[in-house]
């Protein structure tokens, strides 16, 4: 059986990880962060990997992998935009937003542009940006106070190829002042 | 007198995460005292003296907690819950983002008194800045010896884990946690056994959330005394409040536990934005029960709030205008806690689908009079009847809303247009 490339490439980091528990079966969670920081995705091969890893089945694994949001198991884009749903970013318009996201790039939630650059996503979690209301993560950086028309700079500066953590410094929350 | 922020000072300013800047603002002194001046139970002595309260929702005081683990010879550990996910909240957020050291000084010195052999730092997985900060000042602080091997000198040795969790809300509940540190499915377990007694991979555990282990390191460095002198009798010390919604400026705000909704809201955030009428404010969170306008007087503390009918909770502080229909927020908050249910208790996996799909009737129109019977009588299949108090919050604002906003309920139950508009995007 063949394995991910990741298997062999990241080998010390995958024994680090595992030396990081007293019981190596909590390195899974990890395992599967690792796996999609390679691919944006997690395919059947490296659930299969993690299973050998963790001398477990592929089926305990995908029971775990089932169980999280964040974990993908089908291909996304290079880009990955998330909506904040929840209630604060809800009457702030975030549901305008969306609409907005999917006429833009046409394509509907859940789906990914046909250059396979950007997968549009909703999450019923609050992203605890409520501050930033309506907020939006690119590959899991914060976006705040996303407008219509940042919402348009957002797009923009990731079809110029700005880096998820770029379009944060640029349209992220700042913290308040304390007190 | 105005108050001196402690956990947020130089947040916005400085660059705390850097631990030279942190070290120059008297960070690591607290570690240091405890570990040239203090044995383990001097400082479990001083944190139990100082009153500190959880953080996290419940307000447990944390030294009475840290002292439940039995002394059997059992290997410790110490969790820090950083899984925080409850919607209104985000002062946890912020101070792993910004100050990272202070959560390593407070973990280092909550391990240190409860004896742990080991600690975990679980965070939540959408914060992916937070937990690369946090993993880059853990490598400066072990290679300053704050981790690792002979601390300071001293016998103490710890090592530190920063588990990332991968969007749950569930695994904020503590077993849950432990179920997804372990390597598991994030699904709670029936309590008891407490995690104390029996908790990560079967062995005594504390959980502990990030603010609360942030105090930690002021009380051992300034004493309880100090701590004591901050807030209530009863709930002292300081309290970051997440403020959000239609105020001028939301944001975190520290101030001493006690003060009133009123100043928070006033003075602090801005009042209100302008076109704003006050129509109900949620004091701890998406699980905790509306107050009405004539509740602004009251004191956010642990006490207070619970007896104007609501609780501080998380301290996630959502104020609502007239533009917000409480149906509508009844069913975002449905469709949250039924999409977060891990399904292994029935009342709690089907009720919550089923408050959702009833509120969205009620949401288009289309609800039936016996509705709101159907909706009230939640309350005696979801409290107390699961393992985890998922169940119980998820009705709470539910239930707070029918008896405060009947009308409106009742109107869309006579399939009534509530005409009332989500806002559209608002500028920056
Ligand atoms: C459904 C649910 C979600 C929770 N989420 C969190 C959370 O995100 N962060 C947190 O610190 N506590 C959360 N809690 C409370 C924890 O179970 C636990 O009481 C807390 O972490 C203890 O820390 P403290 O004593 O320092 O407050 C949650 C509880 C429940 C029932
Ligand atoms: S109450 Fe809900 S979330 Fe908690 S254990 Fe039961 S099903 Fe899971
Ligand atoms: S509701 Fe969107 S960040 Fe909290």
């Amino acid at each position: 059986m063949s394995s991910p490339a990741w298997v062999v490439e990241r080998k010390g980091e995958i024994k680090e990880i595992l030396s990081r528990y007293p019981y190596e079966k909590s390195a899974v969670m990890p395992l599967l962060h690792l796996a999609q920081d390679e691919r944006g995705w997690i395919a059947d091969e490296d659930i299969e990997a993690i299973a050998r890893i963790l001398e477990t089945t592929p089926a305990s694994v995908e029971s775990v992998c089932s169980f999280y949001s964040l974990f993908h198991r089908t291909p996304k884009g290079r880009y990955v935009i998330t909506v904040c749903g929840n209630i604060q970013c809800g009457l702030s318009g975030a549901d305008p937003l969306t609409r907005h996201f999917e006429e833009r790039l046409g394509i509907k939630v859940g789906q990914t542009t046909d250059d396979g650059l950007i997968s549009l996503l909703v999450t019923g979690e609050c992203v605890a940006a409520c501050d930033g209301a309506p907020a939006v993560q690119v590959n899991l950086e914060y976006c705040g106070h996303v407008t219509l028309e940042r919402a348009d700079q957002i797009i923009a500066a990731i079809r110029a190829g700005d880096d998820a953590k770029a379009i944060s410094d640029r349209f992220g929350i700042s913290p308040k002042k304390a007190g | 007198m105005t108050y001196e922020p402690v956990l947020t000072k130089g947040i916005g300013e400085l660059d705390l995460a850097d631990i030279e800047v942190y070290e120059s603002q008297g960070g690591y002194q607290a570690l240091r005292k405890a570990m040239t001046q203090m044995s383990s139970s001097e400082v479990h002595e001083e944190v139990k003296k100082s009153g500190l309260r959880g953080r996290g929702g419940a307000g447990f005081p944390a030294g009475v907690k840290w002292g439940f683990l039995p002394d059997d010879g059992r290997p410790r550990y110490m969790c820090c819950n950083a899984d925080e996910s409850e919607p209104g909240t985000f002062n946890n957020k912020m101070l792993i983002e910004y100050n990272p050291h202070l959560l390593i000084e407070g973990i280092l010195l909550a391990s240190y008194a409860a004896r742990c052999a080991q600690s975990f730092f679980y965070i939540r997985g959408e914060f992916k800045r937070g937990y690369e900060i946090l993993v880059k000042a853990l490598a400066q602080a072990r290679a300053k010896g704050y981790v690792g091997e002979n601390i300071l000198g001293s016998d103490y040795r710890q090592e530190i884990t920063v588990h990332r969790g991968a969007g749950a809300y569930i695994c904020g509940e503590e077993t849950g946690l432990l179920s997804s540190l372990e390597g598991g499915r994030g699904e709670p377990r029936l309590k008891p056994p407490f995690p104390a007694v029996s908790g990560l991979y079967g062995m005594p555990t504390i959980v502990n959330n990030v603010e609360t282990l942030c105090n930690v390191p002021f009380i051992v460095d300034r004493g309880a005394d100090w701590f004591l002198s901050i807030g209530t009798e009863k709930s002292p010390g300081p309290k970051i409040f997440s403020v959000s919604g239609c105020v001028q400026r939301p944001g975190n705000y520290e101030l001493p536990l006690g003060v009133t909704l009123r100043e928070l809201i006033e003075e602090h955030a801005g009042g209100l934005r302008p076109g704003s009428t006050l129509k109900a404010v949620q004091p701890g969170g998406a699980s905790s029960p509306v107050l009405l306008p004539d509740k602004l007087d009251i004191q956010l503390d642990f006490d207070s709030v619970p007896a104007a009918g609501s609780i501080l909770g998380t301290a996630g502080v959502m104020v609502f205008d007239q533009n917000a229909c409480m149906v509508r927020t009844a069913l975002y908050y449905a469709d949250f806690f039924s999409h977060e249910s891990c399904g292994q208790c029935t009342p709690c996996r089907e009720g919550t689908a089923w408050t959702s799909r009833i509120l969205r009737r009620l949401e288009n129109g289309q609800g039936a009079p016996h509705d709101l019977a159907v909706l009230r009588a939640l309350k005696g299949t979801m409290s107390g009847t699961t393992i985890c108090l998922l169940s119980d919050f998820s009705i709470t604002f539910l239930q707070s809303v029918l008896t405060h906003f009947e009308d409106e309920f009742a109107a869309h139950a006579a399939g009534e247009a509530c005409g009332l508009q989500t806002r559209e995007v608002r500028s920056a």
